[in-house]
């Protein structure tokens, strides 16, 4: 912690940017060579991943910190065609105060908020009312998000608009058709295009890992995605028909570790999708510790796309506090 | 610390599994154990501590089982067997399902107790060694229930006595004890004196399953008791442990006529080709050497890396090292737990002070607790003539060097004594398919390790011992042929006296490499007929001619690497060549033996070389079932050279019983004909010259059995012997091939019926090959 905190001497905790503590990954000229050599054996991943929650377990305090922890990654997350200004509203109260407060008063972090709120553009300006002075960031999902199919031109220009609207991270929906044809160079500039039309917006690479299909597909478009610039890389869109899951992580993770030996430079890293049960929050980020290694678990580094996650971790909160079983509805909605 | 501390910290913490009712549970033995003989606890006798090494608590008393106590268990077991034979398969399937339930009922007291007394991590126990240990008794249930269908020329070989290692005390149990009881044979078994404990509960658990009493005998004590089971009235001696101790068993049991299987030491390549998922490979390398803290008789213990990736792998493979988590093995967060025993871990530590300088030596930078624990070591650069990369360690310690092309991957991997297992880590399914059969090992794994399941086959070649464990040919390490053989009576030459000159003198020799030899010590004896009257001179073959021979038949390895149809095509051809022959070697075979079958003998033999040339490409491997994506394939394999004394009896079909098989299956082999009749097979040498054999694939040596059997038994060189010599040699051949451990098959001075059935077939195929087992997990 004070290795880390000695960098910039800024608290990390309210660290929630990326540039706080963390030089921008600057991106590099595409390198084939990295990215043709880039190998997964799926077998041998899925064993990895599946065996790690039996290998690494977190135990009472621990267990309700590293759940403070996960909150704190959150990017609390409302993509639905019927959200509204109100809807919208609702989710950054309960960003801003993710569990009850007598609740985050026991556990001695009362200040705990998640990581981000996640909206559509058009919900950017209610969100940003809702969450001012908090500090907590606006992400917003772009680029004719999920498919990514919209005319290229306008993808960039939605870019635009939401950072010119006050966002402050955009999450782009890499080409998929570009990765199944094998066209790195095109992603490659696809994604640089998108990056440069972030400007100072963080820029997360959802690579919508579940339409590569295969792991190699997944590590090719990891390296190219954080050549090209990306700030973040993350699985999904939440809408593909398989979301975040270890394997897909910890292939994501590895291509991130050999990009921060290469260049110096860490990319953080979302999976988003499917992750709902305070348990997988503890495996994501005991697998972020294992493969990465602890500088990755802020969330400058590392977020949880997730909706119905913090009702969970809300339970398993008061359980340690308690000793007693929770209740969903002692905890407020969203 | 707080929460507040630990959100930023983010440390584990402690994740203890609870061991209150694993010593409850020996707390209501009495915390003293006698020995479990004819289905009851003896009174605890003198003995010893069992201690838990993680913290030196004494966890036991342990009784020190007596020469009485051994005879009485192998009486109660002898007493048993009959009835639990008589039982049939499938209502010794019952108790075996019986015994997999309880052991799934009391799968965490199991794990418990197992880490308590090993000090393996928990995660090990609960998630590794108690699910294999229940998974084959269940296999072996339906092994049971199939034998009488499936196997109707077995049966049981009687008592067994079992001697188990510490490194995996209840699976190693579950090895043994389950294919034993499945093909109707009770056991005798000793576990090792540092972890009884989860053998005790299982024979609280053979009670609770109602197994009809003498059937499981268990007693404890160290290795003296070991011994006195290897010389107690059983039928069948089954060890797991160090290669020095199994070939003491295997000196011990010469000639005994006990059946032996030995699973022994290892020093298993870990080989990583350039094209490999180097991630996924260093992570591997935590299951292969990091894995019961590196004490696993297949651990990946010699990492071979392809010069091109070496440095950047050794980057990963460090910075891996020091994020592994070692201490409390009951703590469930924790990779590696505590050595065995102290004595284990200041052996592995005098091995790796004594380094002298080679290599470089890494020691991963995780917090080492106070106790007997070791850290993860990896000792880099080292040549394959560092001693450390010759000799097993048995502890965490990893050892590597670096290759250039696949041949020499292949090379430095078989440069070794043991042969256990090896992995291969290749994304390109051309190179890890092309070297895994060239792999000297009896298991081998694909992008992986350390893969374990009862439907395919463990166990080793070399001096890491022969038999298997799991799958079919598990079960032929507990089964013989029904039936009870005759004795075989020495055949002995005739007398004569010299004279009568033969029309055109004739020289017999020697056969080597494909070449007619005249014998090194050049001496000859004569060989006379019935009637006394000299039919010619045999070559007397010495040591020399031995060595000779060995080397020809190992340069001929190209005949293991032709095509199985190609080996038919030699065999029909010999076939159809002797039988243009036929009635001089029916002749000459009654002139030489003083019979009348010569013709039936000649039918006979021409018809086997048929049979085994139909054999040659049709007795195959199997894809098993195994609980993975992927296959594990069981492949049929050559030995490589076997050394045979010929059948005395039948000079011709004798040689070509023993041949034929061998040869079908890819061996090479150095034959010693017949010693009363010789002269046939120096006739013989001329078929197979005109056959098509390639040099060297046969090689035929006339003389005393008894004097070259020692040489042959001895040779570092030779894979199997097999003695059917009248003269009974079993005892020197099973002694002498100690030395390299190799496989051995000898009549025990019974006699085989060589024209019948009992004279061809699966059992000599199954003789001829070994069994290994390929795992390849896949995944697009």
């Amino acid at each position: 912690m004070s290795e880390l905190g000695t960098q910039t001497g800024v608290a990390l905790d309210s660290a929630q940017l990326p540039q706080t503590v963390e030089p921008r990954n600057p991106g590099m000229a595409l390198d084939m060579d990295v990215v043709m050599n880039t190998r997964a054996n799926r077998s041998a991943i899925e064993r990895r991943a599946k065996t790690l929650p039996g290998r690494r377990s977190v135990k009472k305090e621990y267990q309700a910190a590293w759940l403070a922890r996960a909150i704190s990654c959150i990017d609390l997350t409302t993509l639905s065609g019927d959200d509204t200004a109100g809807r919208v509203a609702r989710l950054c109260a309960k960003a801003k105060q993710p569990v009850r407060a007598d609740l985050l008063e026991a556990l001695g972090l009362p200040d705990l908020t998640t990581g981000a709120v996640c909206v559509y553009h058009d919900m950017i300006p209610p969100a940003l009312k809702a969450l001012e002075g908090s500090g907590i960031p606006v992400a917003v999902v772009s680029t004719g998000f999920p498919a990514g199919l919209s005319p290229f031109h306008l993808r960039i220009a939605e870019i635009e608009e939401s950072v010119k609207a006050g966002a402050e991270e955009i999450d782009i929906v890499i080409s998929r058709r570009l990765v199944l044809s094998g066209d790195w160079q095109g992603l490659y500039n696809e994604m640089k295009t998108m990056r440069e039309a972030c400007g100072d917006a963080h820029v997360k690479a959802i690579l919508a890992t579940g339409e590569l299909e295969t792991l190699q597909n997944v590590a090719r478009a990891s390296q190219v995605c954080m050549m090209a610039g990306a700030d973040f890389i993350k699985t999904s869109t939440g809408k593909e028909p398989v979301n975040a899951t270890l394997p897909v992580s910890l292939v994501m993770m590895r291509a991130m570790r050999d990009y921060y030996e290469a260049t110096g430079y860490r990319v953080g890293y979302k999976p988003a999708g499917g992750i709902s049960k305070a348990k997988d929050a503890i495996n994501y980020l005991a697998l972020v510790k294992e493969e990465l290694g602890d500088r990755w678990l802020r969330p400058d580094l590392f977020r949880f796309g997730a909706s119905s996650l913090l009702g969970d971790i809300e339970r398993q909160l008061e359980h340690h506090l308690t000793g007693a079983y929770s209740a969903s509805w002692r905890h407020a909605v969203a | 610390m707080t929460i507040k501390d630990i959100f930023e910290t983010m440390d584990y913490g402690p994740a203890p599994e609870a061991s209150g009712d694993a010593l409850a549970w020996i707390v209501d033995q009495g915390g003293k154990f006698g020995h479990f003989i004819d289905g009851a606890f003896t009174a605890p006798g003198a003995g010893f501590d069992s201690k838990n090494p993680a913290t030196g608590e004494v966890l036991a008393t342990l009784s020190q089982a007596s020469q009485g106590d051994i005879d009485a268990a192998v009486s109660a077991a002898r007493k048993a067997q009959p009835a639990w034979e008589k039982l049939e398969g499938k209502g010794r399937a019952r108790y075996l399902y019986a015994l997999a339930r309880l052991l799934q009922k009391h799968a965490r007291l199991l794990a418990v107790l197992e880490t308590l007394d090993n000090g393996k991590p928990i995660r090990e126990s609960r998630d590794i060694d108690i699910p294999l240990a229940q998974r084959h008794f269940y296999y072996h249930a339906g092994m049971a229930q199939l034998m009488e269908a499936e196997l109707p020329e077995a049966q049981a070989l009687g008592v067994c006595g079992q001697i188990i290692p510490w490194n995996f005390p209840l699976l190693m149990l579950a090895w043994k004890v389950a294919p034993a009881l499945a093909m109707g044979n009770t056991v005798v078994l000793k576990p090792a004196e540092w972890t009884s404990l989860t053998a005790l509960c299982f024979a609280d658990i053979c009670r609770q399953a109602g197994l009809p009493r003498g059937v499981v005998n268990i007693v404890t004590g160290d290795g003296a008791v070991g011994e006195m089971i290897v010389n107690s009235e059983v039928d069948k001696i089954a060890f797991t442990g160090s290669t020095e101790v199994g070939r003491k068993i295997r000196e011990a049991t010469a000639g005994s006529g006990k059946s032996l299987t030995l699973e022994l030491g290892g020093k298993s390549p870990y080989i990583v080709f350039e094209d490999a998922d180097i991630d996924s490979a260093v992570e591997g390398l935590v299951d292969a050497i990091w894995f019961n803290q590196g004490q696993v008789c297949c651990a990946g213990s010699r990492l071979l890396v392809q010069e091109g990736i070496a440095e950047a792998f050794h980057a990963k493979l460090r910075a891996r090292m020091d994020k592994l988590r070692i201490g409390n093995p009951l703590d469930k967060c924790i990779d590696v737990g505590a050595i065995v025993d102290p004595e284990q871990r200041n052996r592995v530590a005098a091995l790796v002070d004594a380094h002298g300088g080679e290599g470089e030596v890494y020691t991963a930078k995780c917090d080492l607790p106070d106790g007997c624990f070791y850290p993860p070591t990896l000792v880099s650069g080292l040549s394959p003539a560092s001693a450390l990369m010759q000799d097993e360690i048995f502890g965490p310690v990893l050892v590597s060097s670096t290759f250039r092309t696949p041949s020499e991957a292949i090379m430095l991997a078989n440069n070794t004594r043991y042969g256990l297992a090896a992995s291969v880590w290749s994304e390109n399914i051309n190179v890890a398919l092309d070297i895994a059969p060239k792999l000297v090992a009896g298991v081998v794994w694909v992008n992986g390790t350390n893969m374990f399941d009862a439907a395919a086959g463990f166990g080793g070649v070399r001096e890491s011992g022969f038999g298997r464990e799991g799958g079919w040919e598990g079960l032929a390490a507990y089964t013989k042929p029904k039936g009870k053989g005759k004795a075989l009576k020495p055949v002995a030459e005739f007398p004569g006296d010299n004279a009568e000159p033969q029309p055109v003198d004739r020289t017999a020799k020697l056969y080597i490499g494909g070449k007619q030899a005249r014998p090194d010590g050049g001496y000859a004896r004569n060989i006379f007929d019935k009637s006394g009257k000299l039919i010619g001179q045999a070559p007397i073959a010495n040591r020399k001619d031995v060595r000779n021979a060995v080397e020809a038949a190992r340069a001929a390895k190209g005949w293991s690497g032709a095509t199985a149809h190609n080996r038919a095509q030699v065999l029909y051809y010999i076939g159809e060549n002797l039988s243009a022959r036929g009635d001089e070697f029916a002749a000459q075979i009654n002139r030489l033996t003083g019979g009348k079958t010569g013709a039936a003998e000649v039918e006979a033999a021409v018809d086997r070389l048929f049979t085994y040339a139909a054999w040659a490409d049709k007795f195959d491997g199997q894809v098993r079932s195994v609980p993975m994506r992927g296959v594990a394939l069981a492949m049929r394999e050559a030995c490589g050279v076997i050394g045979a004394l010929c059948p005395d009896e039948l000079p011709l079909l004798g040689l070509i019983s023993v041949m034929a098989p061998a040869i079908a299956m890819g061996n090479r082999v150095v034959l010693v004909a017949s010693g009363p009749f010789p002269l046939v097979a120096t006739d013989f040498y001329q078929v197979l010259e005109t056959s098509d054999v390639p040099g060297g694939v046969v090689n035929i040596l006339t003389g005393s059995h008894a004097e070259l059997a020692s040489t042959l038994a001895t040779h570092m060189d030779v894979e199997a012997v097999w003695s059917f010599s009248s003269t009974d040699l079993s005892e020197v051949v099973e002694k002498g091939g100690a030395g390299n451990l190799k496989r051995t098959w000898v009549n025990h001075g019974i006699a085989r019926d060589w024209m019948g059935e009992a004279g061809e077939g699966r059992t000599f195929l199954d003789q001829a090959t070994e069994v290994k087992t390929v795992w390849v997990p896949y995944g697009a």
